[in-house]
């Protein structure tokens, strides 16, 4: 089940330059959340420091309260800190030596799960869940993550990040280096996904977000400009500068 | 401008593009000969001045005083396969920690350094590491033994282990380490499950580079592993290595000792391949159809 996210007063920097600048945002629990914003207004940062991956980059930090449920991600270590909050990448970036099914035990196994019966069970449910397992389940272990088309490669990064059960699942740009159909799928993917999961999506695609998203916020140069239900953002928002990127006057 | 003028243009173009494009694939087709020409020669020689004197006995018995016929190598195949078994031992796992630590870790100044004399050892030749190892081990234990011999050679091969597996480890990209960071897999488990796993086709073939460099290497052992006349299974005395045994053959003044040299020299090389073969095929059964 998902849980709710609390944001107050994120910073963010890159050495010394400042990528955020204090954004307050209360995303509820279940359903889907977009980000939109022109490139570089610190979307993507936005969503990486909610699992603290932003940190991992060296010279990057970050500063104020972020919980997740009722945990600070800040009080937490970062490593139970992703176990609870799972990510889907840009590029799918499945483990090239590994099988299918080795890509979605991945997160069990190198977390310690020996019990194989159970290991089964949770990968074929994350590949249901993916809606990919019908197209991979003759060639599980057979065949390399890598093996599989662009579309494929990213629903079994959906089943990856599904199997260890996370608690919100953060979505940056998932579906910008599909083609249409693949696109369509994964969008079809995160209506379902999206009655047990926390879902927040960073899109340059504002189509992707009005047809996926309850909520919407919208980024400037590093700042939360504008954050509502979807439908007000994208036909009556309340500040110029959304009004301005939604009907393409910048960005 | 006319036309035609447009299309002679275009015309000379593409023939001067036929040209250029013709020297530079013969170029490197002919660069890849003379390569594999050396190699091929080499090897033929060796066939040809080696397979003689190869037969089971010298596979399996221990060399005969001069003047004797027959006697062989089996001590030195053996002796060899002790001192190569404590080299890795002792060198695979310090280069592919060593090359861990560079590519992870070593983004500093202490990586820097780590590098610099890694190169340096590189470049150290090796009977400076014979004479270091004997100073070390040999004087220290009081005898030539095995195992000096063993740490000579694995000495010899961390640097080549290690700057290789930086390299392929700083090849893998960063979205996979991200990949597992996302999983909430800690720091160590992704480096060694997942980014030393994605490595490991270019890891295994470093590896298998100094392994195969160390198994011909003759003056790190002439004061370590020393040679032996006799069987010995004992890694605390001096023990017989084919490098060494086809040296000893060679400067001698005997027929009979040249051929077991030439023969030796193709056992040894013949034994290399075999083992980088065996690797390889062992180490490709992990990978699956479509792996990159």
């Amino acid at each position: 089940m998902g849980v709710g996210i609390n944001v107050r007063d994120l910073k963010a920097w890159f050495g010394a330059s400042e990528a955020l600048h204090g954004i307050n945002m209360n995303v509820g629990a279940n359903g889907v959340t977009a980000i939109i914003g022109p490139s570089g207004c610190g979307k993507s940062t936005f969503v990486r420091c909610l699992n603290r991956m932003h940190e991992t980059i060296p010279g990057a930090t970050m500063k104020g309260e972020v919980t997740v449920g009722d945990v600070s991600i800040l009080e937490q270590s970062a490593v139970d800190v992703r176990r609870r909050i799972g990510m889907v990448f840009q590029k799918p970036n499945p483990f090239p030596t590994m099988s299918i099914y080795d890509n979605v035990a991945a997160g069990l196994k190198l977390n310690g799960m020996r019990n194989r019966s159970k290991t089964d069970e949770i990968v074929e449910k994350s590949l249901r869940q993916s809606a990919l397992w019908e197209e991979v389940k003759d060639t599980l272990k057979k065949k390399s993550g890598a093996s599989l088309s662009g579309g494929q490669q990213q629903r079994l990064c959906i089943a990856r990040a599904l199997a260890v059960a996370p608690e919100v699942l953060l979505m940056d740009e998932p579906a910008s280096a599909l083609d249409p159909i693949s696109t369509g799928k994964i969008e079809e993917l995160i209506e379902e996904l999206k009655q047990n999961y926390t879902i927040v999506i960073v899109t340059h695609n504002m189509q992707q977000a009005a047809r996926v998203a309850g909520f919407t916020g919208f980024f400037l140069m590093g700042n939360l400009i504008e954050f509502d239900k979807t439908e007000k953002i994208f036909t009556n928002p309340s500040d110029k500068r959304t009004e301005d990127y939604i009907t393409g006057r910048f960005g | 401008m006319s036309n035609g003028n447009q299309t002679l243009g275009v015309q000379r173009i593409s023939l001067r593009r036929r040209i250029a494009n013709h020297l530079v694939t013969y170029s490197a087709l002919g660069a890849s000969v003379l390569v594999i020409v050396p190699l091929v020669a080499i090897f033929g020689y060796l066939l040809m001045k080696g397979i003689g004197s190869i037969n089971w006995a010298f596979l399996t018995q221990i060399p005969k005083p001069v003047g004797e016929p027959g006697g062989g190598m089996g001590n030195a195949i053996v002796g060899s396969a002790i001192i190569l078994l404590i080299a890795s031992c002792f060198g695979i796992p310090l280069g592919i920690g060593a090359g861990i630590f560079l590519a992870e870790f070593g983004r500093n100044k202490f990586g820097n350094i780590v590098r610099f004399t890694s190169d340096v050892l590189n470049g150290v030749p090796s009977i400076v590491v014979g004479i270091a190892v004997y100073g070390l081990v040999v004087v220290t234990q009081k005898h030539f033994s095995a195992l000096a011999g063993g740490v000579a050679l694995g000495i010899m091969m961390i640097p080549t282990v290690a700057r290789s597996t930086e390299e392929m480890l700083l090849m893998v990209p960063r979205t996979i380490r991200e990949a597992a960071w996302g999983l909430g897999v800690p720091q160590w488990r992704t480096t060694l499950s997942v980014t030393l796993k994605t490595a490991s086709a270019g890891v295994i073939t470093g590896t298998m580079l100094a392994f195969a460099r160390a198994a011909g290497e003759t003056a790190p052992l002439l004061f370590t592993a020393f040679g032996n006349q006799f069987w010995n299974w004992n890694v605390n005395q001096p023990t017989a290595a084919l490098p060494l045994q086809v040296f000893v053959y060679a400067i001698s003044p005997f027929d009979e000792w040249h051929r077991q040299a030439w023969a030796g020299a193709l056992v040894l090389i013949i034994l290399i391949v075999a083992a980088v073969t065996a690797v390889r095929i062992v180490t490709s059964r992990g990978m699956y159809r479509g792996a990159a």
